[in-house]
C-alpha cells in the first residue's frame, strides 16, 4: 500500500469536488474492495474520500419504488422485511454473498463496484490489461478457471465477481448517479460496460460520479425471484456460476420470466433471449432447458472453464424449476 | 505462610479430558506469539521476492525505496552480510542449500531478493513496491510432465526409498484381478492462520530471535552457524504457535534476513511473511503422480503390489514426498516393488506437510484397494480386513501393538457400514445422491531424545521446562498433566514453559513425536524431583514425615503424605524451604533404546465417510465422518479428539477443495490468497467422530503413548472419493474432487 490524502466528505456535493480536484481518487464507503486491492498495490489512489457517514444508507418504500440508499450495508438490505418480501433474489444474493462480517461492513453501492477476482488482475507482477492497459492479458492462456465465458473479448475474459448485481440485474433494477451534469437515473444493465478492446472501463460513470441508491419496482414478478449460487465450498467463495430468476405465471403459462447470470459474464448477465424464449410457454422441463441453452448460446470458453456453460445451463434449469415450484 | 496447592479429586490427571492449560492466555490475548514479541520500537522488514523462475538479477534500482520517508535501508545481495551456505543435517536443518540475499542467482519465483527496512509497517510496505528489480531469465522446468531432470534417492530419512520384495511384477501378472490406476494430487499449501514471523535483536554480539518455528534448537543452530556464533550467544523463542503443520518446522531462509536486517541497521527487527509469500517462502506439499497396480485373487488377497511414486523438489533443496513409504508394511503381502522418482524443477523447496507422504499414499493406495473391491465384487472394508497384516512385511518385524482390526470393527459399528448398498449409484435420499467409503489410516510412531526440567520451588509453584512447542495441539497441557501424577499435584497448578532454545533439548515439534519424546522426559524429570522431595521429607527433622520409610510416603492432593496416614503431609513449599537450597531442581531424560530392532511402531485408523451428491449441480458435501485410532494411549481425549478432528477437516481440504496451482508459463503461484486456495470452512465441515481403541504402547514409551498429530488426515481423501464412487459411480483419480470433474455423472442439461 502506499501513502495517500485521507479526507472525510461532509456532502455528496462535496465528495464529487474532492474526488474530481486530483487524478485517481476514490470513495471508501465499506472499504472491503477498495482496502484490498490497496494492498496488493493494484488501487494507487491519491486520494481517498470517505463517504461512508453521509446519509446515504437509508431504505424507503415510496409507492411501488423501494429506494435503497448506496450506502445501506449488506446485512441490512439482506435482512430488510420489504426486501425478503418484494424481492428474495436481492435477500438471497446478498446472504450468498461473502462472510457476515464483510457483509457487515460492505455498502450497496461498493458492492455493485467491486472489481474482478481474477487472479492476474490482483497482483500487480502479471500482464493485465485491464490494470495496465495494452499490456497483455495472462489469464487468457492461464489458469482461467473462474474466468467469465459471455461477453469476453480478446483483451480480457475477467468475469464479473458480484451476486447482488446479478439479482439487481434480473430485476430490472435502477441505479441513481449523482453525476456531474446532475442526477441521472440509469438502467442498472447500463451501469456495466463490456471489456472491449478496453477493460479498464468498467462502468458508465464518471470521474467523481458517485452512486446514490438503487431503485426496485415491487411487483408480482419479483416476488416470485430466486437467487442460486454454485461454488466449490458451502460458504465465503464467489460463484462460479449463479442465477438469478423471476417468474409471473398466468394460470398454466409463464407470463413474464426475468433470468440473470453470475460467475459466467464478464458484466452482471441478463439473458433476455432466454426470458423470450420462456414468454408464453408451459413451466417444465422442455421450456426451462430451452432457455438454459438459449442463455448460453455465443459462450466462449477456454482451457479451464468450458464447465461452465453445463453448469449454468444445469443451475438455470434447477432455479427455473424452484421458483415455478414445478418440483424435481 | 506457603502457597496451598488446591486439591482436586484427580486420581490421575493423565488420561483425562482436561481444557487446555493455555486456553485462558489465548482467548484473552495474554497469549504471546512471536509477533507479539515483548521489543520496544522495532524496525520493520518488508521482503521482496523474484518474479522469474530461473536466471540473475541484472539491474536493481534502489533510489524511490531509499527516497520514501520512514526507509532505513535496502538489503540486497548487493550489501547484505555475507553468510554461508550451509547444507541440511538434523543438526542444521536448512530446507535448501541457498543462502538468503548472497547472489545475483534465482532458482525460483518468490525468492527473496531483497528486504526493505523502515520505521513502520507501512513504510516497509511501500517501500517493498517501490523496488526496481531488473531479471535475466533463462528457461525454466516447472512443470512435471516436462521435466527433464529425475533423480531416484536411494533413501529417504533413513527408509528405503525404492523398497522391493519377492516377485512384484509376475506375481501382477499372473494374478486373476488386477488394478491398475494413476492418482495424481496436487500442490497444496499449509496456510496456517498465523504467517511465518522472526523479530530479531542483537545485544553485545548475542542474538535473540523470536521465531514462530516448530523447532527452536535447529533455528538456533542454522542461525549460530551463519554468524559464526557459539549456539549459546544465540536464544530462540517461539512460547506460542498459531499452527504449523509441517512449514514452520525446518529452517527457511526468512528468520536470517530478520537476523540480518537487526545486524545491519543495529535494531530489533520485525518481519512478517505476508500471505502471499507463504505460498513460496516456506515450502508447500509436493504435487504427486501415483501409478498403482495391484494384484489379486478373485476373493481378493493381495498378492502383488506396484507403487510408483513421481513428485517434486527443486534444484536447491530435496525432499522426498514419500507417498510410497507405508505401503509395504500397510497389507499383508509377498510381492512389493516401490519407487519415488523426483522431478528438480525451478520451484521452491516442497516440505513436510501434516502427514508428509502419507496423505497423498493413502489416498492412492486406499483409492485402488477399492477399486479392487468392486473388481472382485466384494465389501471395501472386508477386502481391508482380509488383507490385515499380522506382522509388519516390510521389516518381519512384530508390531508393538496394533489395533487396526478393533478400529474396522468399532468403526463399522458405530457407522453403521452393515446397511450399506453394495452397489454404486444404488442410494438416494432427498434427491441427492447417498455414499460411503472407508480407507485405513497410518502413521509411524515416531521419538526422538529429550529432555525437562522441574523445578519446585519456595511459594509452591511446579515449574516444567523443555525447548518442545505447542502448535496449538495441546503439548502445554499434557506435560501438565504428566508432571501432575508424579507429583500429585493438580496439573491446572503446575506452570508449562515451552519454546525457548535456553530450556533442555527437545526435538522439532514434527512427525507426531513430542509428546511421545518430551513426556517422558517430563516424566523422568517430576520423578527425580519428588524422589528429591521424598528425601528431604524423611529426613528432615523438621518434617512431618520424618523418619518414614519412602515406601511409606506418597503424593497426593499437592503434598507428600504417609500413606498410613494422610493427614501427616508436607507441602513442596515447605519441603523446598527444608532442603535450604531455594529450589528442587530435577533435570529428567528420556530417548528411545534398541526396541525398534525387535518390534515395529506404527499407529492405525479406519476413517468412514459419508458424502451426498446433488448430481445435477455437481454438487457435493461430505455429511458425516468418523475416525477410529489406535495411538496407543491417550493422554488428553480431548486435546487428541481435537487433533484427530482436524485432520479429517484437512482431509475434506485435500480431497475436495485445496490446490495451490502454478502458472505453468512462469512457474509462479497464481491461487496464492485464501479467497483462490479454499480451505474448508464450518459450513463444509459436517458432524465428525472420533473414536479410540486405547491400548497402552508401553513397549514404545513408558506413558505407553504414541503420537496423534498427523494420523488424522491419513485415509480421508480415499474414504471420501470412495465415498463418492459408492454414491455416483464416477471414480475420480485427481484431487481436488470439483465440481467440474462430477459434472459428467448427472445428467446433461442440453
Ligand atoms: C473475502 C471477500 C469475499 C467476498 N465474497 C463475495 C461474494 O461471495 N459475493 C459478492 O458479491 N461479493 C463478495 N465480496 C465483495 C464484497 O461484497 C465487496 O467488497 C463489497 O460489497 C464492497 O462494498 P464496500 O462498501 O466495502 O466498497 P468499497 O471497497 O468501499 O468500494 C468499492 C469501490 O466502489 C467505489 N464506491 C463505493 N461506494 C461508491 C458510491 N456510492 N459511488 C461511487 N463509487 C463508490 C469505491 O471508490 C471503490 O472503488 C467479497 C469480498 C471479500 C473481501
Ligand atoms: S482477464 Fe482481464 S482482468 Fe484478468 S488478466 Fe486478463 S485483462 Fe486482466
Amino acid at each position: 500500500m502506499r501513502a495517500f490524502e485521507y479526507v472525510v466528505a461532509a456532502s455528496s456535493a462535496a465528495a464529487r469536488t474532492l474526488a474530481r480536484e486530483v487524478d485517481g481518487a476514490r470513495f471508501y464507503a465499506g472499504g472491503t474492495t477498495l482496502v484490498d486491492l490497496m494492498k496488493a498495490d493494484v488501487e494507487r489512489p491519491r486520494r481517498v474520500i470517505d463517504i461512508s457517514r453521509l446519509p446515504l444508507a437509508a431504505i424507503e418504500q415510496r409507492g411501488d419504488v423501494v429506494r435503497i440508499g448506496a450506502l445501506a450495508r449488506n446485512s441490512d438490505v439482506a435482512y430488510d422485511a420489504r426486501i425478503v418480501l418484494h424481492f428474495p433474489a436481492v435477500s438471497e444474493a446478498l446472504l450468498s454473498g461473502a462472510s457476515g462480517q464483510i457483509r457487515n461492513a460492505a455498502t450497496i453501492g461498493g458492492n455493485l463496484l467491486q472489481r474482478t477476482r481474477c487472479s492476474y488482475f490482483r497482483e500487480t507482477r502479471w500482464r493485465c490489461n485491464k490494470r495496465e492497459p495494452g499490456s497483455g492479458c495472462d489469464a487468457l492462456d492461464g489458469f482461467n478457471r473462474g474466468h467469465a465465458v459471455l461477453g469476453t473479448s480478446d483483451s480480457c475474459i475477467a468475469s464479473y465477481p458480484g451476486d447482488l448485481a446479478v439479482a439487481l440485474c434480473a430485476l430490472s433494477a435502477r441505479v441513481v448517479v449523482e453525476g456531474n451534469d446532475g442526477e441521472r437515473t440509469i438502467a442498472l444493465d447500463d451501469l456495466y460496460v463490456l471489456p472491449g478492446e478496453h477493460p479498464e472501463r468498467e462502468t458508465t460513470l464518471g470521474p467523481g460520479e458517485l452512486i446514490t441508491a438503487v431503485e426496485l419496482r415491487a411487483e408480482r414478478l419479483h416476488e416470485r425471484s430466486h437467487y442460486l449460487k454454485i461454488r466449490d465450498r458451502a460458504s465465503f467463495e464467489f460463484a462460479l456460476v449463479s442465477v438469478a430468476c423471476a417468474v409471473e405465471l398466468d394460470g398454466k403459462n409463464i407470463a413474464q420470466a426475468r433470468l440473470a447470470l453470475g460467475g459466467v459474464g464478464t458484466v452482471p448477465w441478463r439473458a433476455r433471449e432466454a426470458e423470450a424464449a420462456l414468454t408464453g410457454a408451459p413451466p417444465g422441463e422442455a421450456a426451462f432447458r430451452r432457455a438454459a441453452e438459449t442463455a448460453l448460446t455465443g459462450a466462449r470458453t477456454r482451457a479451464h472453464n468450458a464447465y461452465k456453460v453445463e453448469l449454468a445451463q444445469r443451475a438455470i434449469v434447477r432455479a427455473l424449476r424452484s421458483v415455478c415450484g414445478t418440483g424435481a | 505462610m506457603s502457597t496451598v496447592i488446591e486439591a482436586v479429586a484427580v486420581s490421575r490427571a493423565v488420561g483425562q479430558p482436561l481444557d487446555r492449560i493455555d486456553g485462558h492466555a489465548k482467548v484473552t490475548g495474554a497469549a504471546r506469539y512471536a509477533a507479539d514479541a515483548p521489543i520496544a520500537a522495532p524496525l520493520h522488514a518488508a521482503i521482496v521476492q523474484s518474479t522469474i523462475p530461473c536466471g540473475r538479477i541484472a539491474a536493481i534500482d534502489e533510489s524511490a525505496a531509499r527516497n520514501l520517508a520512514g526507509v532505513v535501508e535496502v538489503l540486497t545481495y548487493r550489501n547484505a552480510p555475507r553468510v554461508p551456505v550451509l547444507s541440511f543435517d538434523f543438526t542444521t536443518p536448512v530446507t535448501e542449500e541457498l543462502a538468503p540475499l548472497q547472489s545475483d542467482a534465482i532458482a525460483y519465483d518468490g525468492q527473496h531478493v531483497a528486504v526493505v527496512i523502515a520505521e513502520t509497517f507501512e513504510a516497509a510496505r511501500a517501500g517493498a513496491t517501490l523496488l526496481r528489480i531488473g531479471y535475466e531469465r533463462r528457461e525454466a522446468e516447472v512443470s512435471l510432465d516436462t521435466a527433464r531432470t529425475i533423480e531416484h534417492p536411494e533413501q529417504w530419512f533413513g527408509d528405503d526409498a525404492q523398497p522391493r520384495r519377492g516377485d512384484p511384477e509376475r506375481a501382477y501378472n499372473a494374478a486373476a484381478v488386477r488394478v491398475d490406476a494413476t492418482y495424481t494430487t496436487p500442490e497444496e499449501t499449509h496456510n496456517p492462520l498465523e504467517p511465518s514471523v522472526t523479530v530479531a535483536e542483537w545485544r553485545d554480539g548475542e542474538l535473540t530471535v523470536y521465531d514462530a518455528t516448530q523447532w527452536v534448537r535447529g533455528t538456533r543452530a542454522v542461525l549460530a552457524k551463519s554468524f559464526e556464533l557459539d549456539e549459546e550467544k544465540v536464544r530462540v523463542i517461539s512460547p506460542f504457535l498459531g499452527g504449523g503443520f509441517g512449514c514452520k518446522g525446518f529452517f527457511w531462509p526468512h528468520p536470517l534476513i530478520a537476523a540480518m536486517a537487526a545486524k545491519v541497521t543495529n535494531r530489533p527487527v520485525k518481519l512478517v511473511l505476508t500471505r502471499e509469500q507463504m505460498f513460496t517462502s516456506c515450502g508447500y506439499r509436493s504435487e504427486t503422480r501415483q501409478r498403482v497396480r495391484i494384484g489379486a485373487s478373485r476373493e481378493g488377497r493381495l498378492q502383488a503390489i506396484l507403487h510408483d511414486v513421481l513428485a517434486e523438489s527443486s534444484r536447491v533443496g530435496m525432499f522426498v514426498e514419500s507417498a510410497g513409504a507405508v505401503t509395504t508394511m500397510l497389507y499383508d503381502v509377498s510381492n512389493i516393488a516401490v519407487t519415488h522418482r523426483i522431478a528438480r524443477l525451478d520451484v521452491p523447496t516442497p516440505t513436510a506437510m501434516r502427514a508428509p507422504g502419507k496423505a497423498p499414499g493413502t489416498y492412492a493406495l486406499g483409492s485402488a484397494l477399492d477399486e479392487l473391491a468392486y473388481a472382485c465384487g466384494l465389501d471395501p472394508l472386508d477386502v481391508l480386513r482380509r488383507n490385515d497384516a499380522a506382522v509388519d512385511r516390510s521389516s518381519g518385524l512384530p508390531f508393538s501393538s496394533k489395533q487396526l482390526l478393533a478400529c474396522y470393527e468399532r468403526g463399522a459399528e458405530a457407522f453403521g457400514w452393515s446397511a450399506r448398498p453394495k452397489a454404486p449409484r444404488a442410494w438416494r435420499e432427498g434427491g441427492e445422491l447417498v455414499g460411503w467409503g472407508v480407507a485405513t489410516a497410518t502413521y509411524p510412531a515416531l521419538r526422538s531424545p529429550a529432555q525437562a526440567r522441574v523445578t519446585l520451588s519456595t511459594d509452591g509453584l511446579v515449574d516444567v521446562a523443555s525447548a518442545t512447542h505447542d502448535l496449538g495441539t495441546g503439548m502445554y497441557t499434557i506435560l501438565a498433566q504428566i508432571a501432575a501424577d508424579e507429583l500429585g499435584v493438580d496439573p491446572r497448578a503446575i506452570r508449562v514453559r515451552i519454546g525457548d532454545s535456553s530450556f533442555p533439548v527437545a526435538p522439532v515439534a514434527g512427525g507426531s513425536m513430542s509428546s511421545a519424546s518430551v513426556g517422558p522426559a517430563v516424566q523422568d524429570a517430576a520423578r527425580r524431583a519428588y524422589h528429591e522431595a521424598v528425601a528431604i521429607a524423611t529426613s528432615s527433622g523438621e518434617s512431618a514425615l520424618h523418619g518414614l520409610p519412602e515406601r511409606d510416603v506418597e503424593a497426593r492432593d499437592g503434598a507428600l503424605r504417609s500413606k498410613a496416614d494422610p493427614s501427616r503431609a508436607v507441602t513442596y513449599a515447605d519441603l523446598v524451604r527444608l532442603g535450604g537450597s531455594g529450589a528442587i531442581e530435577a533435570l529428567g531424560s528420556a530417548a528411545p533404546g534398541d526396541e525398534d530392532e525387535r518390534l515395529s511402531f506404527y499407529s492405525f485408523g479406519a476413517q468412514f465417510v459419508e458424502v451426498r451428491f446433488d448430481e445435477e449441480l455437481a454438487r457435493l458435501r461430505v455429511s458425516r465422518a468418523l475416525g477410529v485410532f489406535d495411538c496407543g494411549r491417550i493422554l488428553n481425549p480431548k486435546t487428541a479428539r481435537s487433533q484427530m478432528i482436524g485432520g479429517i477437516v484437512w482431509g475434506i481440504g485435500m480431497a475436495m477443495l485445496e490446490e495451490t496451482v502454478r502458472d505453468p508459463r512462469y512457474g509462479a503461484v497464481v491461487t496464492n490468497n485464501l479467497a483462490d486456495y479454499h480451505v474448508p470452512v464450518n459450513a463444509d465441515v459436517p458432524d465428525i467422530d472420533v473414536l479410540f481403541v486405547e491400548e497402552p504402547d508401553l513397549a514404545f514409551n513408558s506413558l505407553g503413548a504414541r503420537g496423534v498429530g498427523e494420523i488424522g488426515i491419513t485415509g480421508v481423501a480415499a474414504a471420501i472419493a470412495n465415498a463418492v464412487y459408492h454414491a455416483t459411480g464416477v471414480r475420480v483419480r485427481d484431487l481436488p474432487i470439483v465440481p467440474e470433474k462430477l459434472l459428467g455423472a448427472g445428467p446433461a442439461a442440453g
